[in-house]
């Protein structure tokens, strides 16, 4: 057994967030100073386990496997395959961005990051983390259950606390509620498997590798798909539960914002395609109709939403929903192209939107208001921000040369070959997004700064643009050089149609 | 006659009783200011009576002892151990109540109950088992009224009386009824009764009716339940969390016993019902939880709710079912022991006891403030804290049983919990004392208050996170029930 390094990339921001909670109160930088250090040392591995995963061989790697009850057939078993791999490297990205821009400073000029109780803001932040992590990497049911209700349950009070005065009770409750309902829907379903894998094959596992040879029915799969498959999607922003997402953006602190839309939504979707399509993939197969459906309309809607939304982070909100519905409407064409474009979409809207809530909290701490009509002129004072949002709005927009193209294109064409009318419908909102993007992007960066902000909108920290950086390098490299990460998402959608074809 | 089995068998309650002579005959001894350190013995005497508990009376083989009376068996010495457990945190957090704390023979019923629930855990027999319950009882019913003066205390003490002593004679009168049917007391033989028909399931049906009146009160099943609330909130608060934990969970080792044991099922007659009315009491215990804006009260109905999480292990009635009934009780025990106890150490400080009081505690004491998200995410059924990991126990249990619809209900009653619960945690974390100056006000604790608090969350975690050995030690229960 080598390394074990999805454990220690998993248990990292766990340990962490225990470190900083023993800090004495009054030592916020030594807080900052733990979450950074500790939040580095993920990335760096995350990077290190994307670089040795080998794209040649298929399933999953770097597999650790320790019993925890071996009555009931619950083990620590961690894996990750191609599917999973970007998305772990995603979270050490979003982790160690949204350290960064949290970061603060005690003379309160600039009213920039985390300066109320940071000690607790990391600590719940990286218990968060390490659920988001324990979730990609978990090949066990019931582990992943709960590293996905841990993942959950610090976001209540990240945004409740360190929210938007204004909803942050209403939006953290909201979003609470929902993402508890969805999950705890999904668990009846889980359970339900976990019985009739016992009763057909007399194994008790909560193993999904076992439970894909668990041999359910067409008729259990079709019952048991939309509730096990929506309870997921509903962290995925599916439309119609998409409504708790929106509301938790904007109430959320920066730094939340890009964990929540950057890896939380993917987290749902995740959930749902491995637990949802993988191991109940006949009922997939029939309602893939249905979840092609919603998504589409997600993907619609939310772009004519995020068209008419003033408010700078609303329209990112709806513009998260209508993203995360090309990964859904990538989910529901079942096949190669499709799965392909949905995996490496995750990869990029989660760092686009990361990104763009990155900036926008920028811009807010500093002019005080989100409404787009308000500001303008950005470019003049921060440079950096403006540009890393332009890069973004291309991402966003599907522009060739930027990772959003080598998502979208690949769903499109997969959802071409499955039914080309939703392919039809679904393209408005390329034009739509562009329209909505462009259009900001003139407001907010360019014109004249107006008269109520000028003078005292300053420049971002150092910090803040090293976080900028390091996202935009990634999309645009991943724009230029697919090569990257295709062929290791195709390994895992080989495994998913493998299942889908041995049906 | 007298074998060494015998002995063991009955080991905790000898050195409880011991220990029960030692408090008294110290007591007078200590001048009145010294005299909280009766806790310090209680709860050292009770730990070390676990020790010796489980290094020379650990059951083997399930035996009958002391005439068929007590049953040897790790179900009930699992039991005997949380009950101790419990004790022995109640004694330190009564320790630094003024009214309670100061006086031995509060300590003492305190031990007379717990050896009362120890019989309830092995008693075999029904004769044994009733006047385990009264030894349990009565010395509740003076502690729940030990705040003379009080008017709600000794509403609390008077209400508990009336309900206890009522629904006791209902069950007494279902116990008659069960001899005058058979010509048994003992447990374990009412099972073959019922199969070759000397006690016909109708007679069973309305026997177990009757009975159930008395265990739905001990456990405050709907619509049992009225009492809990008002005695809950006007008992002294150690007391409250010792009825609300170790008491019920005596209730469930009755339960669980009686139910599987001397009426299983035959037609799916009982667990038909239990399954109903294990619904309307997460429902309804829920739906009033939603209301209160006293601490103690939302406590004292989310704990019915609790009940009825609890009976879903019981409804199942499959050997899962019986160690998730086990292991539920396990975590709630610490659990809500934590809960009250942090509630305790707060009105002390502070003498208040609603929850807009808590606004700003996370401030005025930031552990403090912790500890008491993790108790009440516990019982929200969030990880890395037990309540999850029992939950999900529980729930698997009904699944594999065919009730489904019972887990669902327990779903969206457990989605329910979530906002009450957080609702707290918002007053905790989020809002601010009138005059934002928190740390001017801390929440001092005591030493006692520390180490018990301390000790009841690292087991919230433990019970959440490595489960494993629990849950064994559970399932080693339920299967040695039969």
């Amino acid at each position: 057994m080598n390394f074990p390094v999805l454990s220690v990339i998993t248990f990292t921001p766990i340990v962490a967030a225990l470190v900083i909670l023993l800090l004495p109160a009054q030592r916020k930088n030594e807080a900052r100073a733990v979450a950074l250090a500790s939040a580095t040392f993920a990335l760096i591995l995350s990077i290190w386990v994307y670089f040795a995963y080998d794209q040649t061989a298929a399933g999953y790697q770097f597999v650790e496997k320790y019993s925890w009850l071996p009555a009931l057939g619950i083990a620590l078993h961690f894996g990750v395959d191609g599917m999973s791999t970007p998305l772990v490297l995603l979270t050490g990205v979003v982790m160690f961005t949204g350290v960064l821009i949290s970061w603060g400073d005690d003379d309160k000029h600039v009213m920039a990051g985390i300066q109320d109780r940071p000690r607790e803001f990391f600590a719940f932040l990286f218990l968060l983390a390490g659920g988001v992590f324990g979730v990609f990497v978990s090949l066990d049911l019931f582990m992943l259950f709960f590293f996905y209700e841990i993942a959950v349950f610090p976001m209540y009070l990240l945004i409740a606390i360190w929210g938007w005065v204004q909803t942050r009770e209403y939006a953290a409750m909201k979003l609470t509620l929902y993402l508890f309902v969805g999950s705890v829907v999904s668990l009846v379903g889980v359970l339900v498997m976990y019985w009739q894998q016992y009763q057909n094959t007399g194994v008790l596992s909560f193993d999904m590798l076992q439970m894909e040879k668990a041999g359910f029915s067409q008729a259990f799969q079709n019952i048991w798909f939309l509730p096990v498959f929506l309870g997921f999607a509903v962290l995925g922003g599916i439309w119609p539960f998409h409504n708790w997402s929106p509301d938790g953006h904007v109430a959320a602190p920066t730094a939340v914002s890009m964990f929540h839309a950057g890896v939380l939504m993917k987290l749902g979707a995740f959930a749902a395609l491995r637990v949802g399509i993988m191991l109940l993939p006949q009922g997939a197969q029939t309602w893939s109709w249905l979840i092609m459906a919603f998504a589409a309309i997600a993907v619609v809607y939310g772009a004519y939403i995020a068209f008419v939304q003033p408010d700078l982070k609303y329209m990112i909100g709806f513009s998260s929903v209508s993203h995360m519905g090309l990964v859904m409407l990538g989910f529901s064409t079942l096949n190669q192209q499709g799965l392909t474009g949905a995996g490496v979409q995750m990869f990029s809207h989660g760092v686009m939107t990361a990104l763009f809530f990155a900036v926008t909290g920028m811009i807010y701490d500093r002019s005080h208001t989100r409404q787009i009509p308000e500001l303008g002129g950005m470019s003049k004072v921060m440079p950096f921000a403006a540009i890393g949002f332009i890069i973004g709005g291309l991402v966003s927009m599907g522009m060739p040369g930027f990772s959003g193209f080598v998502a979208e294109f690949p769903i499109f064409m997969g959802v071409w070959g499955s039914r080309w009318l939703v392919a039809v419908i679904a393209s408005i909102s390329i034009i739509i997004t562009a329209a909505y993007i462009m259009r900001n992007i003139r407001q907010v960066f360019f014109g004249e700064i107006p008269e109520k902000l000028a003078g005292h909108v300053g420049d971002i920290t150092v910090l803040d643009k090293v976080a900028i950086v390091t996202l935009c390098v990634l999309m645009v490299g991943l724009g230029l050089f697919p090569g990257l990460m295709v062929p290791m998402v195709e390994t895992g959608v080989q495994n998913i149609l493998r299942l889908l074809g041995g049906a | 006659m007298f074998t060494p089995t015998m002995f063991a068998s009955i080991l905790p309650e000898i050195l409880i009783l011991i220990l029960g002579i030692l408090v008294l005959v110290v007591e007078p001894f200590w001048k009145e200011e010294r005299r909280r350190n009766v806790g310090w013995l209680t709860a050292g005497g009770l730990l070390a009576a676990m020790v010796i508990s489980l290094l020379f009376g650990q059951p083997g083989e399930p035996v009958m002892t002391l005439g068929g009376m007590i049953r040897f068996d790790w179900l009930g010495f699992f039991f005997k151990l949380f009950f101790m457990f419990a004790g022995a945190a109640t004694a330190l957090l009564l320790m630094d109540n003024e009214k309670v704390g100061r006086r031995g023979e509060a300590y003492l019923l305190f031990l007379a109950s717990l050896i009362g629930m120890n019989l309830m855990a092995s008693s075999a027999n029904l004769v044994m088992l009733y006047l385990a319950i009264e030894t349990t009882s009565i010395p509740l019913y003076i502690l729940s009224g030990f705040m003379l003066g009080d008017d709600k205390s000794t509403e609390a003490g008077f209400k508990y009386l009336l309900f206890g002593a009522l629904t006791s004679t209902v069950m007494l009168y279902g116990f008659s009824l069960v001899f005058g049917f058979t010509g048994t007391t003992a447990i374990y033989q009412l099972a073959g009764m019922l199969k070759t028909g000397t006690l016909s399931a109708i007679g069973a049906f309305g026997v177990l009716a009757l009975i159930l009146v008395g265990i739905g009160f001990k456990v405050s099943i709907v619509p049992f339940h009225f009492w809990a609330p008002d005695v809950y909130e006007g008992a002294p608060t150690p007391v409250s969390g010792f009825l609300s934990t170790a008491s019920k969970a005596a209730g469930f080792a009755v339960l669980v016993r009686l139910f599987f044991v001397a009426f299983p099922d035959y037609g799916g007659s009982w667990t038909a019902i239990l399954a109903v009315i294990a619904a309307i009491t997460m429902t309804i215990g829920n739906l009033l939880t939603l209301q209160q804006t006293n601490i103690k009260r939302l406590l004292a109905y989310s704990s019915v709710a609790h009940a009825g999480y609890t009976l879903i292990g019981a409804v199942a009635l499959s050997q899962l079912g019986a160690a998730s009934v086990v292991f539920y009780l396990a975590a709630y025990i610490a659990t809500n022991l934590l809960a009250f106890g942090i509630v305790m150490a707060f009105s002390r400080v502070t003498g208040l006891e609603d929850i807009r009081d808590y606004a700003g505690m996370s401030r005025r004491s930031p552990w403090l403030g912790l500890m008491m998200l993790a108790a009440f995410l516990s019982l929200a059924g969030m990880p890395p804290f037990g309540g999850f990991v029992a939950k999900v126990f529980v729930f698997a249990a009904g699944v594999q049983a065919g009730y489904v619809w019972l887990v669902i209900v327990g779903i969206i009653n457990s989605i329910i919990g979530v906002y009450y619960y957080l609702n707290v945690m918002k007053f905790v974390y989020l809002y601010r004392m009138p005059n934002q100056d928190e740390e001017n006000h801390p929440v001092q604790l005591t030493r006692p208050y520390a180490i018990a608090l301390a000790v009841l969350a690292i087991g919230v975690v433990l019970l959440g996170t490595a489960f494993a050995p629990w849950f064994s030690w559970s399932n080693a229960a339920a299967l040695n029930l039969f």
